[in-house]
């Protein structure tokens, strides 16, 4: 397909050296890793190189603080989880309104079952207020859980100040960095955080491999008992061709950072400026002051996400949205909510997400393109009065509940 | 990506009817901004004879928002208001080939924006009579409000209950978590406890029917869509019922038609609701064979 690729925060395509390095371990070093023999021990040195590269890749100070598991959401049940088994006797969890499914409804079941969980709200731009953080940590608090980067906007969290502040109170501090690892320098061995979370697909790996990072001496208890696997900390049969391949592309995205952080950057700005140039009543939503190189999320007032994606796709454009239509929810995206992004602009929502792969000549076409779709939505709308909107949209359309 | 049919993409791309309706003496605004999908309908309608004689739409809403619109004013356009209002909901998801479960709310949006204009137009006041919540059951299509109601209504106690009652959860079944979340709540609101019953068994019949009548009501379900296939120059005959799989036969137009899986999966959507429970239609080798032989 020779589309325009701008949604790598929901997936990436896998790079074909990643691709190559798997390979074998489809077929000739099918052996398993567990095995005496000649055949296992091959595929057990493989696995080895594969933790030492996510290893260099997070800044982790051993390579046995790397578990490899099936995805983000495994490492994120995984962490909350063992905590909690870990401290009985600490029944409450700080976390944020604007982290993923994977958080919050686990957060959402955890409170049936007796949990207290808080949620940390956020300003307009996305940003938390640490004296409210600060205010909640006490003894009965088992684990703190903040999004390194949010998924949607691209907002950056202080989590290494906030682990200090966790670790200072003696909670444990996890971070789900499904969005950060691979775009964002990191150095874990120099901080207070306990746990993070890492999936191989948003970095160029394939789907169905994640890796949790457990700072040695985190009191730990296993979400799957069984084998000595991941030592003991995961059983299961090691998805061996992946985690190779999890590996290269750790390695490939060190060797990329400076590019994702310059050019791909420089790229995205583009992208926005020019978008936002040429349509009216449009915003970039979150914090454009501090978020992920890669990542623009733009409002489009007074039309609904879902429409212009198909738009775009039918000129083969992919990106995301957060209005409710996409996820098949009654609300738009609780991330733009809880910024208290008004109902006509959320549900209006698009999300650009560059990679490595993406090109100047793509993000042309895209200026070119965004502008023509979003008039031709916008003439559909009764909130639009010919070449802008109605006056007083509110009251120029207010529909009875239906 | 939803699995929107090529009339829904149609009605999407290249809206009938859209923008303003400059003389129209019949306009109707419902939707709900919060869940992101609203409505404008506006109608000319002539007085003598109460005939719409153009009809025209803005939304501020998904593909299928759009969609539904689009098709609702195609129906009505020509006919008086006693006959568009006999539009239902479904006939506008059939007009369009069928909605996705999640999105069959967009085609209710149509339905109500059509009641807010005639009534606009006759100088009434419409008001909304349903609230919609969060779609629990998939199958069925039936939101969290609906069950919530009805539990309410009928104190009810059981999954088996909601399901014999709404529908819902009759189908796959993976909604049952969510009707217990439900059903503890209102229970636990009623001062009692709320104990985990039976589920649906997998082999017996839900509604307790013999073969012969569960048999019997196949070919009843069957009879209600063949003068549709008829029209369309085609035919369906049962071939056998093994438990839950429904073995048809495709026959004439409709052997081979490009529009036959969806023609199933609509029969198999009725048969469920009038069996209340989960079946899957199969089309035999026969039909196969003479899609190939006509191939």
């Amino acid at each position: 397909m020779n589309g325009i690729y701008f949604d790598n925060n929901a997936t990436t395509r896998v790079d074909p050296a990643v691709v190559e390095v798997m390979l074998p371990y489809f077929t000739e070093q099918f052996g398993n890793p567990s095995s005496m023999h000649s055949f296992g021990n091959k595929v057990g040195l493989a696995i080895k190189k594969a933790r030492m590269q996510v290893q260099e890749l997070l800044g982790a100070e051993h390579d046995s603080e790397i578990i490899f598991t099936s995805c983000g959401t495994e490492s994120d049940s995984t962490a909350i989880l063992s905590a909690l088994r870990a401290q009985p006797e600490r029944r409450e969890i700080i976390t944020t309104t604007v982290e993923h499914p994977a958080i919050l409804t686990l957060c959402t079941y955890l409170e049936k079952e007796g949990y207290k969980v808080h949620l940390l709200s956020v300003d307009g731009r996305g940003r938390l207020d640490l004296d409210e953080y600060k205010k909640l940590l006490s003894d009965q608090v088992a684990v703190v859980s903040v999004m390194w980067a949010n998924n949607e906007t691209g907002t950056f969290f202080p989590v290494v100040e906030m682990a200090e502040m966790a670790n200072a109170a003696g909670a444990m501090f996890h971070t789900d960095a499904v969005q950060a690892v691979g775009k964002v320098p990191l150095n874990l061995k120099d901080t207070k955080i306990d746990m993070l979370s890492v999936s191989g697909h948003k970095l160029h790996a394939p789907k169905g491999i994640g890796a949790l990072y457990l700072k040695r001496g985190t009191r730990f208890r296993p979400m799957l008992r069984g084998g000595h696997q991941e030592r003991g900390r995961r059983a299961g049969t090691e998805n061996s061709t992946s985690i190779v391949g999890f590996g290269k592309a750790a390695e490939m995205a060190l060797a990329a950072m400076d590019y994702e952080n310059t050019i791909v950057a420089r790229l995205r700005d583009k992208l926005e400026a020019g978008i936002l140039a040429k349509v009216p009543r449009s915003f970039v939503t979150g914090d454009p002051t501090n978020r992920l190189p890669n990542t623009s999320n733009i409002a489009f007032e007074f039309i609904e996400g879902e429409a212009i994606l198909l738009l775009l796709n039918k000129f083969g454009i992919a990106a995301s949205s957060g209005s409710a239509c996409t996820s098949g929810s009654l609300e738009p995206s609780h991330v733009m909510r809880a910024m208290s992004i008004p109902y006509t602009a959320a549900h209006g929502t698009v999300r650009f997400s560059l990679s490595r792969y993406s090109t100047e000549f793509e993000v042309n076409r895209v200026i070119e393109v965004v502008p023509e779709i979003i008039a031709q939505l916008r003439k559909l709308s009764p909130y639009w009065d010919g070449d802008g909107p109605a006056a007083e949209p509110e009251k120029a359309f207010a529909p009875v509940y239906a | 990506m939803w699995d929107y049919s090529d009339k829904v993409k149609d009605h999407f791309f290249q809206p009938r009817n859209a923008g303003v309706l400059k003389d129209a003496n019949g306009v109707g605004d419902v939707g709900s901004i919060s869940c992101g999908d609203a409505l404008r309908l506006m109608l000319k309608v002539e007085p003598e004879s109460d005939i719409i004689l153009d009809a025209q739409f803005q939304t501020f809403g998904c593909g299928s928002a759009i969609a539904s619109s689009s098709a609702l004013t195609e129906m009505i356009k020509g006919k008086t208001l006693a006959q568009a209002l006999q539009v239902s909901n479904q006939d506008i998801a059939d007009y369009l080939d069928g909605l996705p479960p999640e999105k069959m709310h967009c085609s209710v949006m149509g339905r109500e924006a059509l009641q807010a204009a005639v009534a606009n137009y006759r100088g009434e006041v419409w008001s909304d009579d349903h609230e919609e919540g969060a779609l629990i059951c998939k199958c069925f299509a039936i939101d969290a409000v609906m069950i919530e109601d009805t539990i309410r209504a009928n104190n009810l106690c059981s999954v088996q209950d909601v399901t014999n009652y709404t529908k819902a959860g009759g189908g796959c079944s993976s909604c049952h978590e969510g009707i217990e979340d439900i059903l503890a709540k209102v229970v636990t609101e009623r001062g009692e406890t709320y104990k985990p019953g039976s589920v649906p068994k997998e082999d017996a019949s839900p509604i307790g029917l013999t073969n012969l009548q569960r048999i019997r009501r196949i070919e009843a379900v069957l009879e209600s869509v063949r003068p549709q296939l008829k029209r369309d120059g085609g035919d369906i005959e049962l071939v056998d019922v093994d438990g839950k799989t429904i073995y048809v036969n495709m026959t004439g137009a409709c052997a081979g038609c490009q529009m036959e899986a969806l023609t199933l999966q609509g029969i198999q959507q009725k048969l469920m609701e009038e069996l209340k429970e989960f079946i899957k239609i199969v089309p035999t080798k026969v039909g196969s064979l003479s899609r190939a032989m006509k191939g």
